[in-house]
Parts: structure tokens; sequence; C-alpha cells
């Protein structure tokens, strides 16, 4: 419930900002859309794997995106994201298949490996993909409307911030459910589950599968505000950017990947103001310090960890308060 | 009606022969006590029929089902429980958490946003938490518990799965001398409510002879014994090699 308040106040703060200072609209769609991966991310922390190469199907929809929109020009901007998200949920289920046979080291090398696969295949199809100087897209039209960049930045803004808020939701309802539950299972003793009757691998490929999406998701918004796509969208160092954010948000909580982004986007901004070309040992010193004061990240020492519990544990208590 | 066989049952691990041509047969309504010295095979065997290793050579079934090549959780839905020497818990999770995931387990499906307390039975939960001792320790974290308790657990996932028959590694192991008769008590009180089928693997010779109605002893991988417990304890072979005792 706090949680949800929370979201919404950070959702209206968000939208006030967009709109009474415009320049900041893209800054809050990147970190949103950071956010968003960074929960794809965390889907897969909390069964204690983490994946060095999850920007790839950031890229995987980004260009599905492009590849549509040029194809397409009057396509519309909404069924360009649900575009990519489905070419990311499909290319998560086919790799998932391979990857989530593997734990820990291997499979968080395996997934940078193929993102660096794909990186390299995307830079040298000059001919189809525009090398690493990319494709360019013209703004489409959005929710049937043909709109101006300040429009058009409006409409990506509120699309951001109702998607962000609607699968927070959604995924925080997903941790507490069997199929989360049993996604933390894989973290603690794989081998109980499957003598609960119950297939680890499968449980992991759902898990996969949902974090792929929302990867996806991240990159088609992206893809849409910037109107281009390159190869660096699927970077191994965005994928370690996601995980950074994730790491520094904790798994707790669905909202943990969104204080993270900010907290990233704030560091980042900051830093660049300060500390100009090595703002990134900024980000290293807070990685550090986060490590060591909340290795469980921000959502793990904040308060909202042990709401949510507590009104999981009454939700939970029910039955049997029920009965006296 | 047989629930258990085992044909020429073989495996090695490079030049030692841990189930040495094994034929076994388990009947419902037995309780099963293996015994034999460490490293005479008990938890291998018990491993193969599980699913957890694959036997060289050689046929499982269960139930009248082949299962040589089943992985665990087939085993597990044609109705077989397993708990382990170390028990196999969620420390991460709640006891009754634990216990809400066998009952997904057995049930099944795996609803994505339904919460788990809410797509189990509540009262069938509360009742294994009553039966094995552990409802006053339900809402606490499952790595909070000790030794004995996490055993009572471990056992209790198995339960909830409702099995013919459930097979335990030890369950006494690790446990004071004093506590073992309370929790093998426990456990064979909620096994005989359930109507369930148990073999379990145990060193300690009164808990034997006060718990099984059968007894397997293992010797090198092989049975060397099998029988009414007073039979076995009364062969020399079996009292020197496995009891250590004249």
């Amino acid at each position: 419930m706090i949680a949800g308040i929370l979201s919404l106040i950070g959702a209206a703060v968000c939208l006030v900002l967009g709109l009474v200072f415009p320049w900041m609209k893209v800054p809050i769609i990147v970190g949103l859309s950071y956010g968003l991966a960074a929960l794809g991310v965390a889907v897969l922390m909390r069964a204690g794997q983490v994946s060095f190469g999850h920007a790839m199907y950031s890229c995987v929809a980004g260009y599905t995106v492009a590849f549509l929109s040029r194809a397409y020009p009057a396509l519309d901007g909404l069924l360009l994201v649900l575009a990519g998200i489905v070419a990311a949920l499909v290319a998560g289920a086919i790799i998932g298949l391979f990857v989530v046979r593997y734990r820990e080291i291997f499979f968080g090398m395996l997934n940078l490996a193929l993102s660096m696969v794909l990186y390299s295949v995307l830079g040298k199809f000059y001919e189809i993909t525009g090398g690493t100087d990319g494709l360019r897209l013209e703004r489409p039209p959005f929710a049937g409307l043909r709109l101006d960049r300040p429009g058009y930045e409006t409409a990506l803004l509120v699309t951001a911030l109702l998607a962000s808020l609607a699968l927070g939701t959604l995924v925080q309802r997903y941790f507490g459910s069997a199929a989360g539950e049993a996604l933390a299972g894989i973290k603690t003793n794989e081998t109980r589950l499957e003598y609960l009757g119950m297939s680890a691998r499968r449980i992991l490929w759902n898990g996969y599968m949902i974090s792929a999406g929302l990867c996806g998701l991240a990159g088609a918004l992206v893809v849409l505000l910037q109107g281009l796509v390159t190869p660096e969208l699927g970077y191994w160092v965005r994928s370690g950017e996601f995980v950074f954010i994730a790491i520094l948000g904790g798994s707790a909580h669905a909202l943990g990947a969104f204080i993270g982004a900010v907290v990233f986007q704030v560091i980042q901004l900051v830093g660049t103001m300060l500390l100009a070309g090595t703002w990134k040992m900024l980000l290293g010193a807070t990685l550090i310090i986060v490590i060591l004061v909340a290795p469980t990240g921000i959502t793990g020492v904040l308060p909202i960890k042990r709401w949510s519990r507590s009104r999981e544990r009454k939700l939970s208590l029910q039955p049997v308060t029920g009965k006296s | 009606m047989e629930l258990v066989r085992t044909e020429n049952l073989c495996l090695a691990f490079g030049g030692i022969v841990v189930a040495d041509n094994i034929n076994f047969s388990l009947q419902e309504g037995e309780r099963l006590a293996v015994i034999g010295a460490n490293g005479a095979g008990k938890t291998t065997f018990i491993n193969i029929v599980t699913g957890y290793l694959r036997a060289r050579s050689g046929r499982i079934f269960f139930s009248g089902t082949d299962v040589t090549k089943m992985p665990p959780r087939g085993i597990v839905h044609l109705g077989l429980g397993r708990s382990f020497q170390l028990p196999q818990l969620f420390l991460q999770h709640t006891v009754r958490q634990c216990l809400e995931l066998a009952a997904v387990g057995r049930i099944g499906s795996l609803p994505l946003l339904k919460s788990l307390s809410a797509s189990v039975d509540q009262s069938e939960i509360d009742h294994t938490l009553e039966v094995t001792g552990l409802a006053a320790r339900g809402e606490e974290m499952a790595s909070a518990l000790g030794e004995g308790e996490r055993k009572l657990l471990d056992i209790a996932m198995a339960l909830v799965l409702r099995p013919k028959l459930l097979i335990m590694d030890e369950p006494t192991s690790g446990v004071a001398s004093e506590e073992k008769h309370e929790i093998m008590a426990t456990i064979m009180s909620a096994l005989a409510e359930r109507k369930v089928t148990s073999w379990f693997v145990e060193h300690d010779v009164d808990v034997v002879t006060r718990h099984a109605t059968r007894v397997a002893a293992w010797i090198s991988g092989r049975i060397a014994a099998d029988g009414k417990p007073e039979q076995v304890f009364a062969d020399p072979e079996i009292r020197r090699q496995v009891l250590g005792t004249h």
C-alpha cells in the first residue's frame, strides 16, 4: 500500500517535472527505461542469477522498432513498442532455453557472450543494420495522432510512466506469487524444488522471459525517443549499468529498480557536472559503498521492505486468525 | 501392493561399486529401516531410486511404472516423497512458505500473479504444521530453526506432497539422542495418520527396533540381510560388520 502510494507520488512528480521543465522529459524517459530494464535484471537476481548481457534484449526490441518503422512509416508508436516487446520475448524464449541450463558465473558470462555476438553482427552487417552508425527512424504517429516534438515526448513520458506503474505493480505481485516464490527458491535450494515436483529450469525460463520483455520495452522506448538505434544499445557496458541499477535498488521490491535508476541518473548528472571525464569514479565509489553498507540494495534497508513483508505476513495469517 | 522394485541395479564410481546388482522390493504399508556402515551405499541407492543418480544398468519401478530414466520431479508426481540427510529447505522463506511451495509443487501449477498463500489450502498447511510439531514456528524463517526442527520441516515438505512412499535419509542424524525418539515418534505418527509407507536410513538400533517392521542391511553396495528386525539383528555377520558388536 505504502509502496503503491510512493510509486504514484513518484510518477506524479515525474509528470509535473516533465511538463514544467520540458528539457527534463528526455532524462526522465531514459531513467524510466533504465528502471524497467533493471527491473528485468532484478527478476533474475531473485533467483540468484546475474545477467551481464540483458541489454541485448533492449537492442533486439530497438532494431525491431527501427526496421518496422522504416518499412511502415505510418505504423503507430504504441504498436512499435508492442512489436519490440514481442521480439524481445521471442528472443528471450529461444536464448532462455539454452542459458537457463547454467548458473551463476556461467549464466552471467553466457548472456554477456551472446550480447557481444549480437553487438558484433549488428556492427558488421552494414547494408542491413547501418553498422555502427545504426538506423534512423522518423517520428511515428502516436496513439493515432501526428504529434510535434514536445507533444511526442509528452506522449512517450506518459506511456513510460503508465508502463512503469503497471509493470512495477505486476512484477511485485509476481514476486509474491507461487511462481515468484519458486523463482526465489532457485537461489536457496534448486534440489528441493525438483523434489517438490517442480522444474527449476522451467521456472527460471519463465523469469527469463519476463526479464527479456522488460528490457525489450526499455529498448523500444529509448529508440522511439531518440529516433535512432545503434549497436551501442546492446553493448556490455549498458548491461552492466542495468546490473548496477538493480544492485543499487535491490531486488526486495519492484520499486527498487526505479529508485536505483533515479540514483543512477542523479549520480550521472552530478558527476558529469562536477567531475567531468572521471564521473564514473563516482559510480564505482557508490557501488562499493552500497555493497559494503547495504548489500541487499536500497530496498533492503528502507522500511519499504518491512512494509511489504508485514503486509504479506498479515495476508498469509488471515486464514489462521479468521478461525479464532 | 508393490511400491518399489529394482531389477539388477548396478552403479560404480570409478572402481568402487556402490550398487552391486540390487534386486529389491518394497510393499505398501511397510516401514523399512536401512542400516549399514558409512559408505555402504545406502544413500546412493536412495539417490538412484529417486532419480538423482542414473544406474549403469538395471531397472527401477515405482508403483508399477518404469522410472529408470525419469527425473526426480516425474517420480515425485507418481507419489514418492523424500527427505535428506542434510535438510533441503528454502532458508530465505518462512516455515509456512516452505510448505506452501510444497503444496503448489503437488498441484503442479504455478500462478504468475496469485499470491503463494492464496494458491494453496491453508487448512492443509496448518494441519501439517500441527502434526509435525512445527505449528509454533510457522511464521519464522526456515534458517532460524534448530537441527531437529529442520529435519521435521524437510519431512513436512515431503508430506505435503501426499506421497505413497516417503524415503527419509537419516531423519535423526545430528539430533541429540534424547530428541531422537521424540522426533521419530512425531514423524511416524504423521505417517501413520496419512497411511504413508516409509523407508528410512538409520544408525540407531533402538530407533530401528522401535519403529521398523522390516530391516535391510547394506554392506559394500549390496543387501547383506533383509527381514524382520529381530532376524536381521540376530545375524552374527550383520552384528559384526554393520553394528560393530559380537
